[in-house]
C-alpha cells in the first residue's frame, strides 16, 4: 500500500536498509499502513538498539501463533512471530518489526536493556506462548497461575473448559496449589535482612481495600518504609485475547466492553475502528458523533470515579459520594440513549446500535450545563485541601523520560510536561473537527496526575457540547456490506439483501485478511487493538494493548523509599482497573 | 438515699453509656448520610434507628472466633480494656450540680488516666493479633497516643492554672461568668485535636486507617470482641464530648446571654450533642494526613502552643494578681 503515510517512514526504512542490508527486510503491507518489517533473529538485538533513538517507545510486544494460519502470502515462513511495535512521539510516527520463530526453537534475545518496560511484555509472551527470551532477569508467569500447564494463547490450548478434562481439586492438587502460593522472598528478588536489620513482607493485596481489585503488592518493609515493592498481577485474567478467537466479529464486541470496565463504549471504540480500517468501511458522520459524545461521556465517568477514589483513598471520606452521585446521574443518560449504564456494548462494525433517542440533546445540556459548577466545588472540597496537597505534591514522582521508558501514556504522561495525545496527534473518528485543549502539567506527582484528570473532565464537557451542539443528520450505520447487523429497511423487499443480512446476523460478517492496529486515547492512556484476520467470520489473533499493564510495571520505581500510605496514593493517582491490565 | 446515688448513677451511666454508644453509630451514620448525599441506614423502625438492634443481634450472634496463632489471653482481654477505661472515665464528668458519681479533687488527672489506659487495649489488640497489619495499626497507636497524651495533659493546665484545682466541679463554678473556650482559646484547640487523636477517629484514625492497613489494630477481631472496640470508640468520642464541655464550654452552665433557666443536665447534654456533631463532621470532611506528617504536626506545632499557652496563661494571672 503506497499511501502519503509510507512516504513518512521512508526515511526510517532507508536508515534500516543502509544499516543492516536490503536483503535482510520483507516489507509486510498492512491495512493500517504502519511500517511493519521482518528481520532476521540474529539480527533483532542489534535493528532494536539502532531503533531506540528514534522510536524512544517501546509500545507493545506480544506474539502470534502462526501454526493454523492460511493467508500468509508474503511473509517469511515462522511457527510464531513476536513483534515489537515501537512509537515516536516527536515524530508521530510507529514501526513493528516482526520476527519469525520455528517451532523447536523458540527462543529469542531480551530487550529489557533497551526498553525497561519489555520486561512485563515478555513474560506475557513467555506466559501465553512459551517464547523464551534469553537473558530476561525473571521469566516467571505473569497471568496465569505458577501452576498452569501448557501455553494459554497456543492455537493448539483448549479454550473452553469443555475441550479438558474435568476439574477435580483432589488434595494433592491442594497441596500443590498450597505450595505454590508460599512466599519465598528470594524467588521475588528481595532480601531477608540487612547488616543490621531483618525485614518485614507485607502483602498487599489481592484483597485489600486500596487496591481498586484484585492487585497484590509483595512489600518490603523497613518500619513502614518501602525498601522493595513487587507489583503481581494476574488475578483478574479472564482470557479476553482468547475468547476473541472464537467470537465472531460482531459478537465480540460486549467483551470489549468489560476491558477497561470504567471505560464502556469506548472499549468499543478502540476494537470497532481496527475492524473497520481491516474492513475499509467508512463511518457516515452522524455516527463518528454520536460515538465521540458517548466516548467523552464515558471519559467524564471514568475520571469522575477515579477523582471520588483517588480523595478517599488519602482519607477523605464524602467527596467520593457526590461523584458517584454525578456519576448517576450520567449513567441515567447514558441509559437513556443506549439502553446499558456500565458495558452498554453500543457501538457496531460500521456505526451505532440506535439512533439517538427523542430529547437526548436536553438531558446532555442538563448535565454539561450542571457539572462544571460542581467540580469548582469538589475542587474547593478536596484538591484545594491542604492535607490532601501535603499527601500527595511531591509523592510519586517521574520524569518524561522515565514515562516514556516505562510506556506511560495517556494523564499519566501529561503530568510530565508531555502533550501527547492521540486525540491530538492522530485525530482518530472525527476528533480533528472538535474545539479542544490537551490539559499539560509538569511535576509528574500524584497531585498533577489527579489535577490534570479533572482538567481532562471540563476538556470533555466542551467536546460533548459542541457534538450537542453540531450534531450532523444523516444515518447512524454505514451503507457497508460489513456493517453488522446490516440496514434492515430492504430486507423484505429483495432476496439479496435478505441473504447477505441472514448471513451478517447468523454467521457473522466475514472481514477481509490483513492486520490492523488503530490507537485511541482511552480513558487511561492509549489503548489499541491488534487485529489479524485470516479471512474467516472471527478474529485469529487479537491483541489488546491497554494503558494500565505498563503503568502498574513502574510502581516500585516511585514507591522504593516511601512509605505505605504514599504507596496507596501512587496507587490511586495512575487510575487503573485490573481488568485493563489482566484482560 | 444520698448514699445509694452514686451506685444508681454509676448503673444509669454504664446502661446510658452502652445505649449512647449504640445509638452513636446509628446517628453517626445518618448524619453523614445526610452530609454526603445519601441515606445511611433508613429501613428498620422510625428513621431506621431499629438498625442499632440488628447490629447489635449480628455482632452477638456471630462466631466468636479467635485466630488459632494469636495471643489468646492478650487478644480477649484487649478490647475490655478499652471499654473498662472509658467506662471509669465517666466517673468523675459532673453532668449537673451533683450529679456525678464521684467529685475528687484530682477529677481531671483521673480522666488523663484512663484515657492513657485505653492505649494499651489498641496496643495489646494489634500485637495479639499476630497479623502484620495489625502489628503496623498498633506500632502507629503507640507512637501516636503516646505523644498526643502529652499536649492533651499540657493543653489544659491553662484551665487548671486559671481554676486553681483539679476538680471538674469546680472548673465548671470557675466558668459561671465566662467560659474557657474564651480565655483558654488555644487549649481548646490543641485539646480538640488531641483528644481527636486519643478516640483515633477521622482524620486521626492512623491506627485504623482502612485504605492501608485494612483495619488495622482489630483486622482479626469480629464479633462481639470488634464490638467492644466500636464501644470503646464510641464512649471514647462521647467522653471526649463531655470533657470538652466541661472543661472549655461552661459543663452544665447556660450560654451568658441566655441563662440558666433551662435545667443544667438539658445545657450539659445539649452542648455535648453539639460537639458530637462536630466530631462526625470533622470525620466526613478532612483527609488523613500521613503517620510522619501526623508526628511532626503533633512535635513542632501541638507542642510550641501548648507550651505558649501555659506561658501566657501563668504571665495573665500574675499581672492580674499584681493589679489587684
Amino acid at each position: 500500500m503506497q499511501t502519503a503515510e509510507s512516504m513518512v517512514h521512508s526515511q526510517v526504512e532507508e536508515g534500516l536498509y543502509r544499516q543492516f542490508g536490503r536483503e535482510q527486510f520483507t516489507v509486510q503491507p498492512t491495512a493500517d499502513s504502519i511500517l511493519t518489517l521482518w528481520v532476521p533473529r540474529a539480527l533483532l538485538s542489534d535493528i532494536l538498539r539502532f531503533l531506540k533513538p528514534q522510536f524512544s517507545m517501546l509500545y507493545d510486544l506480544f506474539a502470534i501463533d502462526e501454526r493454523t494460519r492460511e493467508n500468509r502470502s508474503g511473509q517469511p515462513a515462522a511457527d510464531y512471530t513476536v513483534v515489537y511495535q515501537l512509537l515516536s512521539m516527536e515524530r508521530n510516527d510507529d514501526i513493528r518489526i516482526k520476527v519469525g520463530l520455528s517451532e523447536p526453537d523458540l527462543s529469542l534475545p531480551t530487550c529489557i536493556s533497551v526498553w525497561p518496560n519489555a520486561n512485563w511484555y515478555e513474560r506475557e509472551a513467555w506466559d501465553m506462548f512459551g517464547v523464551v527470551f534469553d537473558g530476561h532477569p525473571n521469566l516467571y508467569r505473569i497471568l496465569l497461575p505458577p501452576t498452569w500447564e501448557g501455553h494459554a494463547l497456543r492455537k493448539d490450548h483448549p479454550a473452553r473448559a469443555t475441550e479438558m478434562a474435568p476439574f477435580e481439586m483432589g488434595p494433592e492438587r491442594v497441596a500443590k496449589e498450597q505450595e505454590a502460593l508460599r512466599f519465598r522472598p528470594e524467588e521475588w528478588g528481595m532480601e531477608k535482612a540487612s547488616d543490621d536489620s531483618e525485614y518485614m513482607f507485607l502483602n498487599l493485596g489481592p484483597n485489600h481495600p486500596s487496591v481498586h481489585g484484585v492487585f497484590r503488592v509483595a512489600l518490603q518493609l523497613d518500619g513502614e518504609v518501602i525498601v522493595d515493592s513487587v507489583p503481581d498481577i494476574g488475578y483478574h485474567h479472564r482470557g479476553a485475547e482468547k475468547m476473541a478467537e472464537r467470537q465472531t466479529w460482531h459478537t465480540y464486541i460486549p467483551y470489549t466492553d468489560r476491558i477497561d470496565y470504567l471505560g464502556g463504549v469506548m472499549n468499543n471504540l478502540a476494537y470497532i475502528q481496527s475492524v473497520e480500517m481491516l474492513g475499509g468501511i467508512v463511518v457516515p458522520e452522524r455516527a463518528k458523533i454520536i460515538r465521540i459524545m458517548l466516548a467523552e461521556l464515558f471519559r467524564i465517568s471514568s475520571h469522575l470515579v477515579f477523582y471520588g477514589t483517588f480523595v478517599q483513598d488519602v482519607g477523605q471520606m464524602s467527596p467520593v459520594f457526590y461523584m458517584f452521585a454525578d456519576r448517576e446521574r450520567l449513567f441515567g443518560i447514558i441509559e437513556a440513549i443506549t439502553g446499558g449504564r456500565m458495558h452498554p456494548a453500543w457501538f457496531r462494525i460500521g456505526g451505532v446500535s440506535q439512533d439517538l433517542p427523542e430529547g437526548w440533546d436536553t438531558m446532555i445540556r442538563e448535565f454539561i450545563d450542571y457539572l462544571p459548577a460542581r467540580l469548582d466545588h469538589y475542587d474547593k472540597m478536596a484538591m484545594q485541601n491542604k492535607m490532601l496537597k501535603e499527601r500527595t505534591v511531591g509523592i510519586g514522582v517521574y520524569t518524561k523520560q522515565e514515562a516514556i521508558d516505562w510506556g506511560i501514556t495517556g494523564p499519566g504522561l501529561r503530568a510530565t510536561g508531555c502533550d501527547w495525545d492521540v486525540r491530538k496527534k492522530r485525530p482518530y473518528g472525527g476528533y480533528d473537527q472538535f474545539d479542544f485543549d490537551v490539559p499539560v502539567s509538569h511535576n509528574g506527582d500524584c497531585y498533577d496526575r489527579a489535577e490534570l484528570r479533572i482538567e481532562e473532565i471540563r476538556q470533555s464537557i466542551r467536546i460533548i457540547r459542541q457534538c450537542v451542539d453540531n450534531m450532523p443528520g444523516g444515518p447512524y450505520k454505514s451503507d457497508h456490506r460489513l456493517t453488522t447487523p446490516p440496514p434492515k429497511e430492504r430486507t423484505m423487499e429483495d432476496i439479496e439483501t435478505l441473504i447477505h443480512h441472514f448471513l451478517n446476523v447468523s454467521w457473522g460478517p466475514v472481514v477481509p485478511t490483513g492486520e490492523a492496529s488503530v490507537m485511541i486515547e482511552a480513558t487511561k492512556g492509549i489503548n489499541s487493538y491488534h487485529l489479524v484476520s485470516d479471512g474467516g467470520t472471527n478474529s485469529y489473533r487479537t491483541r489488546i494493548r491497554t494503558p494500565s499493564f505498563p503503568h502498574l510495571q513502574q510502581i516500585p520505581l516511585i514507591s522504593n523509599g516511601l512509605m505505605i500510605p504514599d504507596l496507596i496514593a501512587i496507587i490511586a493517582s495512575i487510575d487503573f482497573v485490573m481488568a485493563d491490565v489482566d484482560r | 438515699m444520698s448514699e445509694l446515688m452514686p451506685v444508681i448513677l454509676a448503673l444509669t451511666i454504664l446502661i446510658s453509656g452502652v445505649a449512647g454508644a449504640a445509638v452513636l453509630t446509628w446517628f453517626e451514620r445518618r448524619l453523614l448520610g445526610v452530609w454526603q448525599d445519601r441515606y445511611g441506614p433508613n429501613r428498620l423502625g422510625p428513621l431506621g434507628i431499629g438498625q442499632v438492634v440488628a447490629d447489635m443481634i449480628k455482632l452477638l450472634f456471630k462466631d466468636d472466633w479467635i485466630p488459632p496463632f494469636s495471643d489468646r489471653v492478650v487478644f480477649i482481654f484487649a478490647p475490655t480494656a478499652i471499654v473498662v477505661a472509658m467506662m471509669m472515665g465517666f466517673a468523675v464528668v459532673p453532668f449537673a450540680p451533683g450529679m456525678m458519681i464521684i467529685d475528687v479533687n484530682i477529677g481531671l488527672l483521673f480522666f488523663l488516666g484512663m484515657t492513657s489506659l485505653a492505649v494499651y487495649s489498641v496496643l495489646l489488640g494489634g500485637l495479639a493479633s499476630n497479623n502484620k497489619y495489625a502489628l503496623l495499626g498498633g506500632l502507629r497507636s503507640a507512637a501516636q497516643m503516646v505523644s498526643y497524651e502529652v499536649f492533651m495533659g499540657l493543653s489544659l493546665m491553662g484551665v487548671v492554672m486559671m481554676t486553681g484545682s483539679f476538680s471538674l466541679v469546680d472548673i465548671v463554678e470557675a466558668q459561671t461568668e465566662v467560659w474557657f473556650c474564651f480565655t483558654q482559646i488555644l487549649g481548646l484547640i490543641v485539646f480538640v485535636i488531641a483528644g481527636i487523636a486519643e478516640s483515633h477517629r477521622l482524620p486521626f484514625d492512623l491506627p485504623e486507617a482502612e485504605h492501608e492497613l485494612t483495619a488495622g489494630f482489630h483486622t482479626e477481631y469480629g464479633g462481639m470482641k470488634f464490638a467492644m472496640f466500636m464501644l470503646g470508640e464510641y464512649l471514647g468520642l462521647m467522653l471526649i464530648s463531655c470533657m470538652i464541655v466541661t472543661l472549655f464550654f461552661g459543663g452544665w452552665h447556660g450560654p451568658m446571654f441566655i441563662g440558666d433557666w433551662l435545667p443544667p443536665f438539658f445545657w450539659f447534654s445539649f452542648k455535648t450533642f453539639i460537639v458530637i456533631c462536630f466530631f462526625v463532621l470533622l470525620r466526613a470532611a478532612i483527609p488523613r494526613p500521613r503517620y510522619d506528617q501526623l508526628m511532626s504536626l503533633g512535635w513542632k506545632v501541638m507542642l510550641p502552643i501548648t507550651l505558649v499557652n501555659i506561658l501566657i496563661t501563668g504571665a495573665a494571672l500574675l499581672w492580674i494578681e499584681g493589679v489587684a
